[in-house]
């Protein structure tokens, strides 16, 4: 480590601290930077800079002795500004804060200048170019720094309960975790009974265990918990405030019955005379217009559905504790919650509208989730898999995967799950009746997780045979009503005429409305595919850029169970944080009033998108919530009297880069 | 060196053009880094001044830099829909598109671009600068700037 400048005599070094001393470290990053860019003469030149007291190069600024030496000239130089010239402030710029902070400077008064990922990495054949763009780079920093101002990052309490919102897979484990770390959980469910889409499914891959016999005990869990509040048939309608201190209004829609008194004793559905398409089976069968879910519904309570009700009463007459109640209005809880957990869920992708591979237009096309019912010994044909032509039981079954995934027309992701599904349907059919033949028509075999290749294998083993293609023409013969497919074997190069008696459509994962709701009432970003955004795809995975707002399960991306469960997991690990603690910390960059200045025209109010500018009537002017501002700037620039400033980025410390950049001489006149 | 890496070094003959990238600290500025990780070489024309969202960039910053040296501005930001602040840079979009406007009626048209470069857009990031900095070239240096290199 060799100092360029530090030849001043320290007797004389000035207490003021209005007069500002930089110390500027550069980092050679191994060779990153220093096999490129000149350090040393940057080195020099920069110590020729007004303000500048030492320049140092080190070959790596963030390791122990390269802090060490940061913190040293503090001392020595009894600096107050540091700019460190080293790689991107996403990598370093929190360590080096806490560096500087550990000698008593206030940690805003780091700048951290960009000279491998925006210099030497891009200009590695043009080392005196880079050598003059990081001298700029860094003159531009050296300007800043010497009007950062200190900032405090602010405190607010957190109200140690949790919202759940969705009561599937994720969310139950999210809820039950905090639950069990003693924090109370409120547990909303838009259906009228909690479990999701998992409370469905037959088998679950790659073991192929029964789904609600594993899932039914966590219901009941759930449900047992004292800590959790069950909100079943219910809705978030409206959320304010922010990270520890959310206010929050559930909707409960009326199930016209008391849930106190209702026993889910199901007499009512044996009388009722309303016949519907079942909706848990996906439309096969029928249900009553007054039933019980399913039965193992956690609660186990009828629910009324009055679009089919024809008011005849005979409910109410069957019912003896009197539980039905057909005035019944929806009723609202307000909650004031520390941190809400957002698992609303998924749908599958609907074949219906575009007719894919003739979905729609042919009785024996389905989709996996009809077959998964059909599977199911608790679904409508007792489990026996059925045409739906003419009811019996089919021999050739064909499989396309890749329906409404990978497909530039539909969605360009995978979701991920399908050829497992795929692949443990077909096991299932084939261990039922041997006698049944499985074609799949894949594009790729996915099979990432534990057990999932094993999983494969199996299937081969057990004679499922595997197409390497997609269906281009799908036909149905009008007299056997069995299905025609002309498909490319790509890997044995030729077309195939296949005849299938049923065939499934491996449907992918779809954002659900349930996406969209959340979206607006949290203020969440969407990622191009219509899924929630997380606020890091690798290192934030279940944080959202709302601080207090976590994400887990399909909502932010397709997943199979044991990733959302882990992400239940990560999401109550990562609220306790906040709920144990019971502050949070928000950002020391925010917007901020000068009461002075400020006219009170109220530009600035609809341009903030968190709707943290609130007017303060009494003084006539704005006011920024500290909790609610995340620092955008989108008010600083809106505002016509320049009241409004955003801290850490103030205009005088922009122009002071701007102004700085080039490096030039004045034109004679 | 293949051919496309020896294509990529600059001939270095001439002017360079002087511009000034404004990326919002969320997508652009990391698809700069990311340009940088994956070694897409660009010219060394651009320097990048990060502010946290693209609407944070003022008409007085832009001016007060092709006034200070600049022959060029660039502001970069997320894409519409994935702004980390919800709808920042549509804010960005009408005071950009303004601030060309005025621009041009100072004869500095051509000289001010927007544009929305993701987090994984690093390739994308260097196309853009390599474009920019052809754009400048041919339209020659500001003009207005009272200052020179």
């Amino acid at each position: 480590m060799s100092d360029i400048k530090g030849t001043e005599n320290k007797s004389t070094v000035a207490k003021d601290s209005d007069e500002k001393r930089v110390g500027v470290f550069v980092c050679e990053c191994g060779v990153n930077i220093g096999g490129v860019v000149n350090t040393k003469a940057v080195a020099e030149y920069i110590g020729t800079l007004p303000g500048v007291k030492v320049t140092s190069v080190n070959k790596f600024t963030c390791s122990d002795s390269g802090q060490a030496d940061i913190q040293s000239k503090i001392k020595e130089y009894n600096l107050n500004r540091v700019v460190v010239a080293a790689c991107s402030p996403k990598t370093h710029e929190p360590t080096f804060r806490a560096c500087i902070e550990q000698m008593g400077l206030n940690q805003y008064f780091l700048e951290f200048v960009n000279i491998r990922d925006h210099c030497s990495w891009i200009h590695m054949w043009e080392k005196e170019k880079a050598t003059e763009k990081a001298k700029d780079l860094i003159r531009m920093g050296v300007e800043r720094s010497k009007l950062l101002e200190p900032l405090q990052a602010s405190e607010v309490p957190v109200t140690d309960k949790a919202l759940v919102v969705g009561a599937g897979v994720a969310g139950m484990q999210s809820a039950l975790d905090l639950a069990d770390m003693g924090f109370q959980v409120y547990l909303v469910e838009k259906e009228p009974s909690i479990g999701g889409r998992m409370a469905r499914f037959d088998k679950v891959f790659p073991t192929n265990d029964c789904s609600i016999c594993i899932l039914g005990p966590k219901m009941v869990e759930v449900a047992r918990n004292k800590n959790i509040k069950i909100m079943s048939y219910s809705e978030v309608k409206a959320v304010d405030g922010y990270v520890g201190n959310f206010n929050v209004k559930i909707e409960h829609k009326p199930r016209y019955l008391d849930v106190t008194k209702c026993t889910g004793c199901a007499k009512c559905s044996e009388v009722c005379p309303v016949e519907v398409p079942y909706d848990f089976n996906e439309g096969f069968g029928t249900r009553k217009a007054i039933y019980v879910p399913f039965p193992q519904a956690v609660p186990l309570r009828a629910v009324l559905d009055k679009e089919n009700c024809i008011n005849c009463k005979a409910c109410a007459k069957a019912c003896q504790s009197g539980a039905i109640n057909y005035d019944m209005q929806p009723s609202y809880t307000d909650l004031n919650v520390g941190v809400i957990i957002g698992a609303v869920g998924f749908k599958t992708y609907d074949p219906e509208p575009r007719h894919d591979f003739g979905y729609g237009l042919y009785d024996n096309i389905i989709t996996a989730m009809e077959f998964e019912r059909l599977l199911n010994a608790a679904g409508p044909t007792g489990g026996h898999v059925v045409r739906p032509s003419d009811c019996k039981e089919p021999i050739r079954v064909g499989f396309v995967n890749c329906v409404g995934s990978r497909d530039k027309a539909t969605n360009i992701y995978c979701s991920g799950v399908c050829c497992m599904y795929t692949i443990k349907n077909a096991q299932l059919l084939k261990e039922k009746r041997p006698e049944t033949d499985h074609t799949i028509m894949y594009m790729d075999i996915r099979t990432p997780f534990r057990g999932y290749e094993e999983s494969y294998n199996r299937s081969r083993n057990l004679g499922v045979k595997f197409l390497r293609g997609r269906p281009v023409e799908v036909k149905e013969d009008p007299v056997t009503k069995n299905i025609k497919v002309r498909v490319e074997d790509t890997l044995a190069g030729e077309i195939r005429n296949l005849e299938f008696d049923l065939m499934v459509l491996a449907t992918g994962i779809v954002p659900n409305e349930g996406i969209g709701q959340i979206q607006q009432l949290l203020k969440l970003s969407k990622a191009a595919d219509g899924l929630l955004m997380e606020a890091h795809p690798k290192l934030k995975p279940v944080d959202t850029t709302i601080d207090g707002v976590f994400l887990a399960g399909c909502a932010s991306g397709p997943k199979d169970i044991p990733y959302a469960v882990s992400q239940g997991s990560a999401c109550a690990s990562r609220a306790t944080i906040l709920l144990k603690n019971k502050k949070a910390i928000t950002e020391g960059i925010t917007a901020v009033v000068n009461p002075d200045v400020c006219v009170g025209c109220q530009v600035c109010i609809p341009m903030c998108p968190f709707q943290a500018i609130k007017m303060d009537e009494k003084e006539g002017r704005a006011n920024v919530v500290k909790a609610l501002c995340k620092g955008c700037g989108t008010c600083v620039t809106a505002c016509p009297t320049g009241a409004l400033e955003q801290s850490h980025f103030k205009n005088a410390q922009i122009l002071a880069q701007v102004k700085n950049v080039f490096r030039f001489q004045e034109v004679a006149v | 060196m293949s051919a496309e890496v020896a294509a990529e070094i600059p001939k270095g003959n001439g002017w360079e053009p002087n511009i000034l990238a404004f990326c919002c600290n969320w997508c652009s500025y990391a698809g700069a880094d990311l340009a940088g990780v994956s070694r897409f070489q660009y010219p060394p024309t651009v320097r990048i001044l990060r502010v946290m969202c693209s609407s944070r960039v003022e008409p007085a910053f832009i001016l007060k830099a092709l006034k200070d040296g600049a022959d060029g501005v660039l502001v970069a930001g997320c894409h519409i829909g994935d702004c980390h602040y919800i709808d920042g840079n549509k804010n960005a979009e009408i005071r950009i598109n303004n601030t060309k406007k005025a621009l041009a009626k100072l004869g500095l048209d051509g000289r001010l671009r927007l544009e929305w470069i993701s987090a994984s857009e690093g390739l994308r990031f260097s196309e853009v600068i390599r474009d920019f900095t052809e754009e400048i070239k041919k339209l020659g240096e500001n003009p207005v700037k009272e200052v020179k290199k």
